[in-house]
């Protein structure tokens, strides 16, 4: 195949009006799976989190798991979703190996939430109200893993490996209403709704929304409509955009793409496309018109789910502060500009400041262990500033400890390395590596007298010249305050005291 | 000695097990031993678990030597398990080359109650192939007889495990009804068995044919057997979604009430729409009798109309083979079951495994069920179907307000003979014809023998709604207390099978 | 009104592409057979468009049951080997399987 002819952005612009659909699938975190009681933990040995009912062994059945009924119903209401009355789940039929029943137990026709909308703030401040067709519940598949040929992608393979830890894992599919009125800001509404969606989901705290781990998952359905048309254009489906940066560069690259196609008098092909995060661009999967019919019926082993409206209620007074509220909130408090307040929202280190304030540090020290040395060691690895084995209330103990004049800046720098490193509590990391400074000089200056009263010959050398005999008058304080005081302090505290 | 214990009824095997005249042990081998001298013949079971059996049966007879207090009504007593419920300790087929050979790392609920209860599970029984079917022809492995004349079906899809009852290989057995599967080879073989009302008992084990019209029941050889089996494996369970979390009716009880012969005040519905056209004369006349003897026990009998039953088997083929495409899907050869490495790709062993794998009859309906749910054509057929089944159900709403229950022949036939309707899928679906309406409602109904016709059992069936078992069964045990007197047990009428040494 | 069938009328070539549709490699025998049978039983089902009229609404669930739920609480499941011990191929802990042609929907 010969490589699209890519139009130039500002060209599509004046050519075309931009139509985007979003489909975010997010990975609940509930402890069991949807259907049954095994655990949904990421990382686990290879099927050892499977039971009979996720194996979709002959006989076994489905029983809906209630919290994963009732995170779907909080994130319909944040999304300001009205909750279906009555639904069912249905069955959709199509054969793969990852999924144990060749059936996806999805609700299909029958959604728990419906018409809702997320006011999506953009970088300059603005706000894009984005309409949410449906929020539904389904479960998610197993993994393979393709063995053989060259690239370990399922082309070329020669076999394939399959474990159903994550089948069955409970997933939201949300998908909004065709997303028109963009333009040229198309790619960075894809962003800022992909963002503003995690993190609700996020203080839902529904789900990890981890892209990297693919607990948040985003397939972008873009089309161009000719401007002055009345109709939308063939759409395409691109699957594999596997982090916020992605969402924003798969669209960007889809319509000029498709500008592409479009311009050189021919068809957009309904497909799905596959992102791939190396060169930014997208590659032609699956061709939509000749895909299965997916035979959809309601689901026979589960009956219809109708919440009482007291039990929506219930579950509306848990929402918490919508994120950009509390936004606003933070910034009035925190003294912000909008430039720095974005910036903390984009490096995702607003709700971890938040937190560490939370746990008692005060905002300034907060906000700066996060934007600097913490933001710094998160690049360092390449992952997130969330992703960091770092909580905010270990920050906040080492504010703490920092105030306290128990650590010097620098110290507490190494205690932080230190618990990214797993040794520990941040009171660990002090006592293993000895850390911790005596500061207090008055304290320090009673040990001193006291070694140099118990040893006046050493004292007396000392005051002969023999600097190096300082060492044991130093040991015996650090002895007596049992490694918390800082040596090289001790050891200028000893001379002065015999020089005086 | 062995005969007189494979001859008895269970509650007499009970009763001699928990007064220590008899071992439970003594029992299950004189069972062993029948089914050994006759199954050669019959072909009522799959795979037969002497050892286990044994071993179940000692801990009985040693649990009651300790002077504890039987684990249920039937501790002891044996039982033939259709192969259609999964077992930790024996194969499970479904009656399918597919799955031959594999052990399911689970027990089924109802495996697990008939443990706890200290039954003797003596084997798994014979069916058509993943229950789809009406004669046990359509098993993988080869049709079971009926033990009345061994050149005809037991019935089906449950053949195997009536035909156990009738060849006195096993005083008890479990079956499944999705259409019929239970009652029609109770007809056949001159046996008990109930299909209770839809989530009475749990499917968790039970492997899908239509999820929503199964139902695993109770067969016996009388109707007091049948009520204390349904007890034992009746009763809400978390894992079944569609199980009914309200008390089991109390049907022992109310078996036992009814074979004090007295139905008077009970109002006895007679379906207009049940007993013309389709129906054998000899059934007919059965079928006649059998009312003459309910009115003469004090009940009312009165006529009532359910127009749309007729639609049923319409209905009940197009919901069933939608339904069955889905359910065995998983049977693809990745991760159980059989796997034809005849092809490179996934799809292709796939394909060739499920070509291997399933017989013509599974074949046929997977295909029709593909066909009714696509979506050229979901509503003319899934969603037309769906209807249908609302209307039947009104349609028993409304002759339940006229009548505690009703009453039709179990089958529009006797027994008919091995290969004769095998190829023609229409003339077998016309076995159901009685019996589906009530699983497409989910209501309960029992078919109790209602004598001969030309030399062949017949069945009538009574029907009740939704938990209202305790009622059915009374009828039933009123029934066949007073034909009993009039004529004898219909099944000591069973010819006397010859037996292999 | 409701939809009526047409005229079970089912042909060879889309016996096939159900028979594709359904994982099962049939032969042309059966193709054969299977088309002349499913005619027959759709000329019989095809009945169910007789009755049903738009205003009766459809019953999935013969029992009225609804808000069945299980709490969220873990429950033993199977162990690996107990998992693989059926496959039909294993290795590394996972189900072993032919190459995948198609890809995920």
């Amino acid at each position: 195949m010969s490589a699209p002819t890519l139009v130039d952005y500002a060209e599509v612009l004046e050519r075309f009006d931009p139509v985007l659909g979003l489909e975010v699938h997010v990975e609940l975190n509930t402890q069991t799976k949807m259907f049954c009681g095994c655990s949904t933990t990421f990382g686990a040995e290879p099927n050892t989190q499977v039971c009979p009912v996720c194996l979709g062994l002959p006989g076994a059945l489905p029983v809906v798991n209630r919290s994963g009924v009732e995170s779907a119903i909080r994130i319909g209401l944040a999304l300001n979703c009205t909750i279906a009355p009555w639904g069912r789940f249905a069955r959709k039929n199509y054969f793969y190996p990852d999924m144990p029943k060749n059936f996806q137990t999805s609700q299909y026709d029958e959604p728990i939430a419906v018409n809702g909308f997320l006011d999506v703030p953009l970088d300059d401040g603005s706000v894009f109200r984005v309409e949410i067709e449906r929020a539904h519940m389904e479960e998610d598949t197993g993994k393979s893993l393709h063995v053989g040929g060259a690239t370990g992608r399922i082309h070329g393979a020669e076999y394939s490996l399959l474990d159903y830890n994550r089948a069955g894992v409970p997933l939201i599919e949300i998908v909004t209403k065709p997303i028109v009125g963009t333009g040229e800001r198309a790619p960075e509404v894809a962003r800022a709704y992909v963002t503003a969606l995690r993190d609700l989901l996020r203080a839902l705290g529904v789900s990890d929304v981890r892209m990297d781990q693919g607990s948040l998952r985003c397939d972008a359905n873009v089309s161009l409509m000719p401007k002055g048309a009345g109709e939308f254009g063939t759409r395409t489906e691109t699957k594999n955009v596997n982090s916020l940066r992605s969402v924003e560069r798969a669209v960007r690259y889809e319509m000029t793409r498709q500008a592409g196609v479009l311009l050189a008098g021919e068809r957009v092909v309904q497909e799905t496309r596959h992102f791939d995060e190396s060169t930014g661009s997208t590659s032609a999967g699956r061709t939509k018109e000749t895909a299965e019919d997916y035979r959809y019926f309601p689901e026979p082993d589960l009956v219809p789910i109708a919440p009482p409206a007291e039990w929506v209620e219930e579950l509306r007074a848990t929402l918490p502060e919508l994120p950009w509220e509390r936004r606003r909130r933070i910034q009035q408090e925190w003294g912000l500009t909008d430039p720095e307040l974005r910036d903390l929202v984009n490096a995702g280190a607003l709700e971890l400041i938040e937190a560490t304030v939370a746990a008692g540090a005060p905002a300034g020290e907060a906000r700066s262990w996060w934007v600097s040395y913490l933001t710094q060691q998160a690049n360092a690895r390449g992952v997130e500033l969330a992703g960091l084995p770092i909580t905010p209330a270990q920050v906040a103990r080492v504010i703490e400890l920092v105030a306290s004049g128990a650590l010097s800046n620098k110290l507490a720098r190494q205690v932080v390395d230190g618990v990214l490193a797993g040794e520990g509590e941040p009171d660990d990391v002090v006592a293993a590596r000895g850390l911790a400074v005596v500061s207090d000089d008055t304290a320090l200056l009673a040990a001193v007298d006291e070694a140099l009263a118990a040893q006046p010959d050493i004292a007396e050398k000392i005051r002969g010249g023999k600097v190096q005999a300082a060492g044991a008058i130093v040991g015996a304080v650090m002895k007596a305050t049992k490694g918390q005081a800082d040596a090289k302090r001790v050891r200028e505290l000893v001379i002065e005291r015999v020089a005086q | 000695m062995s005969d007189d214990l494979t001859t008895m009824t269970a509650a007499d095997l009970a009763a001699s097990i928990h007064s220590r005249e008899v071992s439970a042990v003594e029992v299950a081998q004189a069972h062993l031993d029948r089914i050994a001298a006759v199954d050669g013949e019959v072909h009522a079971f799959l795979h037969v678990a002497a050892d286990a059996a044994l071993a179940s049966a000692t801990m009985v007879d040693e649990s009651l030597a300790a002077g504890t207090a039987p684990a249920s009504p039937l501790a002891g007593v044996p039982l033939a398990l259709k192969d259609v419920f999964t077992t930790i300790d024996m194969p499970t087929t479904a009656g399918s080359k597919i799955l031959d050979g594999w052990r399911p790392p689970y027990d089924a609920t109802v495996a697990a109650r008939l443990r706890s209860a200290g039954i003797t599970i003596l084997g798994k029984t014979n069916m058509d192939e993943f229950a789809m079917g009406s004669s046990t022809e359509h098993s993988a492995f080869g049709p079971t007889r009926n033990p009345w004349d061994t050149s005809r079906v037991p019935g089906g899809s449950g053949g195997g495990s009536a035909a156990a009852l009738a060849a006195f290989e096993a005083p008890l057995a479990i079956g499944t009804d999705t259409g019929g599967s239970i009652r029609q080879p109770a007809a056949f073989t001159g046996t008990v068995g109930a299909k209770p009302t839809y989530g009475g008992v749990s499917r968790y084990g039970l492997i899908a044919c239509a999820s929503s019209l199964d139902q695993g029941g109770p067969c016996a050889r009388t109707v007091l057997d049948a009520a204390l089996l349904h007890e034992v494996i009746a009763g809400y369970d978390p894992m079944d979604s569609t199980s009914i979390d309200e008390p089991v009716p109390a049907v022992v009880e109310a078996a036992r009430r009814g074979a004090g012969g007295d139905l008077s005040g009970l109002r006895v519905g007679v379906v207009r729409e049940m007993s013309g056209e389709g129906y054998q004369p000899g059934v007919r006349a059965s079928f006649e009798d059998a009312l003459r003897q309910l009115e003469k026990l004090g009940a009312e009998l009165v006529e009532v109309s359910c127009p749309h039953f007729e639609y049923g088997l319409a209905a009940y083929y197009l919901i069933l083979p939608s339904e069955v495409s889905s359910n065995l899907a998983r049977f693809d050869a990745m991760r159980y079951g059989l796997r034809v490495e005849n092809g490179a790709s996934a799809e292709e062993v796939m394909a060739a495994t499920r070509e291997a794998g399933f017989g013509a009859e599974v074949k046929r309906r997977v295909i029709l069920g593909t066909y009714a749910l696509s979506s050229g054509y979901w509503d003319a057929y899934y969603g037309q179907a769906q209807k249908v089944r609302t209307l039947i159900s009104r349609d028993f709403a409304a002759a339940f307000e006229q009548a505690d229950v009703l009453v039709s022949p179990t089958t529009p036939t006797t027994a008919f003979t091995i290969g004769d309707k095998v190829d023609d899928p229409l003339a077998m679906y016309l076995n159901d014809l009685a019996t589906i309406p009530t699983n497409l409602a989910g209501t309960a109904a029992i078919s109790v023998p209602s004598g001969l016709a030309d030399g062949l059992p017949v069945g009538l069936q009574v029907m009740a709604p939704a938990l209202g078992e305790a009622r059915m069964y009374r009828v039933a045990a009123a029934y066949e207390a007073a034909r009993n007197a009039e004529d004898g047990p219909l099944i000591d009428r069973v010819p006397s099978l010859e037996v292999s040494s | 009104m409701s939809a009526e069938p047409a005229a079970a009328h089912i042909s060879r070539e889309e016996v096939a592409h159900l028979a594709r549709l359904s994982r099962l490699a049939v032969t042309d025998a059966e193709l054969d057979v299977f088309a002349g049978q499913l005619e027959v039983i759709l000329g019989a089902v095809a009945r169910v468009g007789e009755v049903a009229a738009d205003d009766i609404p459809p019953t999935s669930h013969a029992v009225p049951l609804q808000n069945v739920f299980r709490p969220d609480e873990l429950r033993p499941g199977l162990t690996q080997e107990q998992a693989l011990a059926c496959a039909p191929a294993a290795e590394d802990g996972r189900f072993r399987v032919p190459r995948i042609l198609g890809e995920e929907a």
